[in-house]
């Protein structure tokens, strides 16, 4: 077993309000930044995690996010990167 | 008939709960710690208020895996009533017990106000002894409480009247401006289809005395004693 490390982005699921990243994003145009469209605020984990491989390594956070790091109802998580550690 | 009210490390409104057992209700209630692996023969079990491990990654998500929640699951497939409060029905709904999800406040605020809902449904075995329609004053007292589901789901929700309550204005409308913190179609509360699961965002057990501002509470108490007794 190796060890990698597995880094997920969690964000709301298009279409649901995001008050929050409507809240940045209105900041953002009051500090001059007109060009910025939306802004979408979620999460950013990074699992330590032993291994076989990347891909198993990704596969265990793919169940993790299904399971627990994710809400299926209103939350989109995809795998940002898989580094060996 | 006894009461078992959960407490989760983080749990805030356990004790007004059990109060409201006890001395509301004249009944037995016992707490029933988060790691313990038995209802000790509760009746009634209610998920309470408060912040359960702190809301660390969404409100409610890692209370679900505490090991009494298996049993009070097993409770709830047996029909036995289950009343989630507030952080119990952010909790009921990470653990699928109830249909949804409760999202940060529309308005980003942490809303602690009183507010009045609609009952929709009474055949629940927390509303029976209501009628459609009565309208209840209770508070609320959280940030995230915006109730979503997906579309099929939605359609479900409302096909089958699983929609206990509704936050409405004074004259008992569904407006956007009772809608305190931006939720799908006005919903404050849902039951599972049985109708012994209950889940709301407001406080009936901070409702139970004319004192504190509201006995309104109280019938969704009044409501499960009478169905056990009947």
């Amino acid at each position: 077993m190796k060890s990698f490390r597995v880094s997920v982005h969690i964000v709301p699921r298009k279409g649901l309000l995001d008050p929050q990243g409507k809240a940045v994003a209105d900041a953002l145009h009051t500090l001059g930044f007109s060009a910025v469209r939306d802004v979408h605020v979620g999460r950013h984990i990074v699992i330590e995690t032993a291994a076989a491989d990347a891909a198993a390594a990704e596969r265990a956070v793919r169940e993790m996010c299904a399971r627990l790091l994710a809400n299926p109802v209103t939350e989109d998580f995809e795998i940002a990167g898989v580094a060996g550690a | 008939m006894k009461f078992g009210i959960v407490s989760f490390p983080g749990s805030n409104c356990d004790d007004d709960a059990v109060f409201a057992a006890t001395e509301t209700l004249g009944q037995p209630a016992v707490k029933l710690w988060h790691k313990a692996h038995d209802l000790e023969g509760s009746d009634v079990i209610i998920l309470p208020g408060g912040f359960a491990y702190g809301d660390y990654l969404r409100a409610g998500a890692i209370a679900r895996f505490s090991p009494i929640m298996r049993e009070v699951a097993a409770h709830a497939e047996r029909g036995g009533p289950v009343l989630c409060i507030c952080n119990g029905f952010q909790i009921a709904c990470e653990a699928g017990l109830l249909p949804g999800a409760l999202m940060r406040n529309a308005g980003l605020q942490f809303l602690s106000m009183p507010v009045t809902i609609r009952v929709e449904n009474t055949d629940t075995r927390f509303t029976s002894l209501c009628h459609e329609g009565l309208c209840l004053t209770m508070p609320i007292a959280h940030g995230e409480g915006r109730y979503t589901v997906d579309d099929a789901t939605l359609e479900r929700v409302e096909g089958e009247g699983l929609v206990v309550f509704r936050y409405v204005d004074a004259a008992g409308e569904t407006t956007d401006a009772a809608n305190v913190n931006g939720s799908l179609d006005n919903i404050a509360g849902v039951r599972n289809a049985a109708g012994n699961v209950v889940g709301l965002m407001p406080h009936p057990e901070r409702a139970l005395d004319t004192l504190l501002g509201s006995a309104d509470g109280r019938v969704l108490f009044e409501s499960v004693l009478a169905a056990v007794h009947a």
